[in-house]
């Protein structure tokens, strides 16, 4: 097991995950039934809920977990440095004061590589820059090039680097593959932190999704991650479930704590806190830090900024009141 | 706490739900209630306290119902059944549509009133008992439009007294209510002592429904004013509750030629195989057994996990058991609230204390609660593996192979419900069948719908609630002419030159009886044969005989067909000498024609009587299957003594049921002549089973017997009441003629199929 390392906020009890061998019996063993996943996840909006100040609370953490995101072909960097100003100003002073969280940031920024010098300028050490990666949606380019992506990231000052795997891999069950490529990422990533997109809508079935989660976390990855955003079907609460037990699973074999992030399909501030409710029950407090969870998401923080107003006002708000990100 | 601290620990906090609401309700009403009879509310009597067992603050005084106010309510009852039976069905649905509808619009009512008086979770009262309240309504609606369609000439029974347990007070009233409603019966309900709150709230939803006057009488009270409505002049009675009661239930009806449904306790198997999705079935174990606080008749309350994989399956369990919340029950964000009742807290104390295994528990506050709980380390006999304990406590135990385990999971006198886990199709669907229970989910637990049948196999009681199979509790069965008294003549000597003494026929083989007596068998025209005399020996012989030859309840409706065909033909054969000895014994007309058309009807019947795949709103398959009984003991009829021979045996057979017959007592030659027959058509061995002797001698041994499943009793003699009473022993299913006859020559299957059958129910979520 690796030294504990300071993690992105400051934790020190987490081990940075170096992977384990790779081992087919724990591939061949996993056992997935659906039904019974979506049954937990039907229900648990219903069994689980935080109001009032608990809500705020529980929003403002979520702000705190937020890779803001833009991956558009129109980025420029003017977008990019607003987007790095909300990321650094998540919501209005005056609602950040009465809850008394003024310093309160999201947890990263999410770009292109090309955008990633803009970032990291504007955000000025004070987040981490994250860079989506290796032929970012598709993963389809000459693996070289992929690896050379990552390296560049890194290089232009990406702290973490989301890359995307191989789905021919898992549609062909060779897990092998899977296992060597995540692992000759992970090493191209060297001290940036990786986070491995499943993109779990191309999967199939859960059970795949539960496969290749575990074998990108014993290659190595430190967060394992739904989706692109360029899916059809992007972040869902029965795949959470899946990755977040998958997550478990790899804790309980390796010793290792993984992160885990949805990526699109989040934008209301009730579903943010309903994933904050499965991370609680499936995977315990620890997770519920920026350093082992995050929401890719561009549209979420404007839900959260009007819900947070109306914790304080007690008015019901809209979009123009706050800044655009 | 201020946020930014919330935000340090993400702690949960609380999630109250008002029950503002609920308290003004009890207020409109004083907080003392009388009953509701004949559409009104009486006037509070001697009253009692309903208590909120998580608070322990009265909530309202209701009124000890006594035998005059049951006698009023029955009255009421019984005035308001003939218009409500002769009621147009669309005239009946739009009633039960507008309760449907009443429960729905006061849906949050019911659910906080259920809540503050059971102690069960918000969540649970309002996603699962007014929901699926609601529903039932909602379906039994539906079945009251469309009866004449689909119940072509069905009576209503009448007056049904309905006793409901304290669990799921108005989900029970649900499921009694609507059924008998929807059929065209009366109800007078009665509500358990603990939580009769949103039964009187009930009353309003009658009204505004405009129920006529005296369809709905709702009495409130203890045990004894249960007892009184049992005892009323009632036509049917439906209880859910505990074995305990329902056995005294069914030997205070018994004989009194009524109907009577019982859905009582389990102990139902959770079987984990290891190729299961393990934490999928740690999930399904919280909604199994810490699902209202384990107080549920169906909890999955025997955890059966596969050796291999137990340890690391108990080392999940223990992990959720310690995230589940124990607390306020109107709390929305709360797993289990508080027991019903401190006496009933104190019950599973109680026997938790007894235990020899080892105890794991979560957290639960002090007060009335108790922490979900594990037990391992047992071994068969801990009561805990055998009785019913009505708490969050898990008993679990290990098996190593599927057989072992389906052998496990029948180790019990109880027969309610079960699951299987398996992600193998072949195992999950090997087993899910062969657990002896009415109800059994794969890769599931407590699903429950208006449209899938529910009740129990063996102590679980019997009567189907929900679907096709629960209207028939309601409807009447069609009633036969008194039978004329018989006479068995008495006389002495030889009938011809050689001795023929009819032997008893157990296991395929001839036997003599076991007490060495025998008598004449004397027809019009003097003796024509002799017969031993059974006695209770010669009957636990053929029983074991009987059970011996379960292979036959396996075998294929098409072999059992063959095999029917091949006994029809053969007494063809044999047509006139059945004849004539039939009129040696009794001066009776030809029946061996007869006997012969029924045996082929039977035999046309054993590969159709299909079970039905049910409309659930669920991803996979709900199927109402018909399993055979297993066993059953018969009593003969004097009355066309051949015709019904054949089709009693033809229906048992057919169905996949082995036979333990006894003989009419005026032609008993007609069954024992039937062995030659048996013996020629390739009947195995076991699976019928014929003695002779007197009806009135063998009843009770009949009726207590436990390794008989049911009894069935066309008898001329006057045994419906004693095979009743004794049947309560182990709750076996009866079918008894009261005295009445039947038109033994009609082709009418149902009730021989409803009899010789029961349903079980197999949930199949699946989905990718």
């Amino acid at each position: 097991m690796a030294k504990p390392r300071l993690s992105v906020d400051g934790h020190v009890d987490l081990a940075r995950n170096d992977g384990v061998p790779f081992d087919r019996a724990v591939v061949d063993s996993v056992r997935v039934n659906t039904p019974a996943v979506t049954r937990r996840a039907a229900s648990l909006p219903g069994r689980r809920s935080v109001k009032s100040d608990w809500q705020a609370a529980w929003l403002a953490r979520t702000v705190s977990m937020i890779d803001l995101t833009t991956l558009s072909g129109d980025d420029t960097p003017g977008r990019v440095r607003r987007l790095c100003a909300k990321a650094l100003h998540p919501a209005r002073p005056d609602v950040l004061d009465a809850i008394g969280l003024p310093d309160l940031t999201v947890g990263a920024v999410c770009v292109y590589h090309d955008m990633v010098p803009v970032a990291v300028e504007a955000l000025d050490g004070r987040l981490p820059v994250a860079a989506v990666s290796t032929g970012f949606p598709a993963g389809l380019s000459p693996f070289a090039l992929r690896l050379r992506e990552i390296e560049e990231s890194v290089a232009a000052g990406a702290r973490e680097i989301d890359i995307v795997i191989s789905r021919r891999h898992v549609l062909t069950g060779d897990w092998h593959a899977l296992f060597e490529e995540t692992q000759a990422m992970r090493a191209a990533c060297g001290a940036a932190h990786m986070k491995a997109i499943l993109a779990t809508g191309e999967l199939g079935t859960l059970k795949n999704v539960m496969k290749a989660s575990l074998v990108c976390m014993m290659a190595g990855a430190d967060f394992i991650k739904t989706s692109t955003g360029k899916e059809a079907v992007n972040a869902t609460l029965p795949v959470s479930l899946v990755m977040m037990r998958a997550i478990r699973d790899y804790g309980r074999l390796s010793g290792f704590k993984v992160g885990y992030k949805p990526a699109g399909g989040v934008s209301k501030a009730k579903d943010a806190l309903v994933y904050l409710a499965l991370l609680k029950e499936e995977l315990g407090d620890r997770w519920l830090r920026p350093d082992l969870f995050r929401f890719g998401a561009s549209s979420l923080l404007g839900d959260i900024e009007r819900q947070l107003e109306h914790h304080v006002t007690g008015r019901y708000s809209v979009a123009h009141r706050h800044a655009l990100g | 706490m201020s946020v930014s601290e919330i935000f340090e620990s993400m702690a949960w906090g609380p999630a109250p739900e008002s029950r503002a609401e609920a308290d003004a309700w009890l207020d409109s009403h004083g907080r003392r209630f009388g009953h509701f009879i004949n559409g009104k509310r009486t006037k509070p009597g001697e009253t009692f306290a309903t208590e909120a067992p998580a608070s322990r603050d009265v909530l309202a005084q209701v009124t000890q119902g006594t035998a005059a106010d049951v006698a009023t309510a029955v009255k009421a009852a019984r005035k308001a059944a003939g218009p409500w039976a002769a009621a147009a069905d669309h005239d009946r649905a739009k009633v039960l549509y507008a309760m449907a509808r009443g429960l729905q619009k006061h849906s949050r009512l019911f659910a906080v009133l259920e809540t503050l008086d059971t102690g069960k979770p918000i969540r649970e009262a309002r996603d699962i008992d007014v929901a699926l309240a609601v529903r039932h309504f909602y379906h039994h609606a539906g079945h009251a439009e469309i009866r004449s369609e689909t119940m072509p000439g069905a009576v209503p029974w009448g007056v049904c007294g309905q006793i409901v347990p304290w669990n799921f007070p108005l989900l029970m009233l649900a499921w009694k209510v609507a059924p008998a409603l929807a059929m065209g019966n009366t109800v007078v309900l009665k509500p358990a002592e603990w939580t009769p709150l949103t039964a009187l709230a009930f009353a309003d939803i009658c009204d505004q429904a405009g129920v006529p006057p005296g369809v709905v009488n709702i009495l409130t009270g203890d045990g004894a004013t249960g007892a009184a409505l049992a005892a009323a002049k009632i036509d049917k009675l439906a209880f859910t509750g505990s074995t305990e009661v329902g056995r005294l239930l069914r030997r205070e009806t018994a004989g009194r030629a009524m109907g009577l449904t019982l859905e009582l306790g389990g102990k139902s198997p959770y079987i984990v195989f290891e190729d299961a999705d393990l934490d999928g079935a740690v999930e399904g174990l919280v909604d199994a057994v810490w699902f209202n606080g384990g107080q549920v008749c169906c909890a999955g309350a025997r955890l059966l996990v596969q050796e291999g994989i137990a340890e690391e399956f108990l080392d999940r369990v223990k992990a959720r058991m310690a995230r589940i919340r124990v607390g306020d029950p109107l709390d929305k964000a709360i797993d289990m609230g508080a027991m019903v009742h401190p006496a009933h807290l104190a019950d599973v104390q109680a026997r938790l204390a007894q235990t020899t295994g080892v105890v794991h528990q979560g957290r639960a506050p002090e007060g009335c609660y108790l922490p979900p709980t594990l037990v391992t380390d047992l071994h068969g006999a801990d009561p805990l593996m055998q009785e019913e304990v009505f708490g969050p406590v898990l008993a679990a135990t290990t098996f190593r192979t599927p057989d072992e385990a389906v052998q496990l999971a029948n180790d019990t006198r109880y027969g309610l419900a079960g699951s299987v886990w398996s992600q193998d199709i072949d195992v999950a669907l090997t087993c899910a069948p062969k657990i002896k229970a009415g109800v059994v989910w794969v890769n599931g637990t407590n699903m429950l719908d208006a449209a899938a049948p529910f009740g129990g196999m063996n102590e679980s009681g019997f009567g189907r609630e929900g679907g096709m199979a629960g209207l028939r509790a309601y409807l009447r069965p069609a009633a036969g002419k008194p039978l004329p008294p018989v006479t068995v003549r008495d006389g002495r000597g030889p009938s011809d030159a050689v001795d023929r003494t009819a032997k008893m026929y157990i296991g395929g083989k001839q036997a003599r009886p076991d007490g060495g007596y025998s008598r004449s068998v004397v027809g019009p025209r003097g003796p024509v044969g002799e017969v031993g005399l059974a006695n209770r020996k010669d009957l636990r012989n053929a029983v074991e005989a009987a059970a011996g030859a379960k292979a036959w309840s396996g075998t294929t409706g098409h072999l059992r067909a063959q095999i029917l065909y091949y006994l029809a033909e053969n007494l063809a054969a044999r047509a006139h000498e059945f004849d004539a000895r039939l009129k040696a014994q009794t001066g009776g007309a030809p029946e061996a024609e007869a006997a012969v058309r029924h045996l082929f009807r039977w035999a046309a019947w054993a590969d159709k009587h299909d079970g039905r795949t049910l409309g659930v709103p669920v991803g996979g398959l709900a199927m109402a299957l018909n399993r055979p009984l297993g066993v059953i003991g018969a009593f003969a009829a004097e009355v066309h003594p051949l015709i019904a021979l054949a089709q009693v045996l033809g229906a048992a057979l057919a169905t996949g049921n082995r036979l333990v017959l006894v003989a009419p007592e005026t032609a008993p030659l007609t069954a024992t002549d039937l062995y030659q027959v048996l013996d020629t058509s390739d009947v195995p061995g076991g699976v019928v089973n014929i003695l002779t002797g007197t009806h009135t001698d063998l009843a009770g041994q009949m009726g207590g017997h436990m390794g008989i499943d049911a009894v069935w009793s066309f008898s001329s003699a006057d045994i419906s009441a004693v095979i009743e009473r004794e049947a309560a022993a182990d709750l076996k299913r009866t079918w008894i003629n009261n005295g009445l006859g039947r038109d033994w020559d009609a082709a009418d299957a149902a009730p021989f199929l409803a009899a010789a059958t029961e349903v079980q129910t197999i949930w199949v979520p699946f989905g990718l």
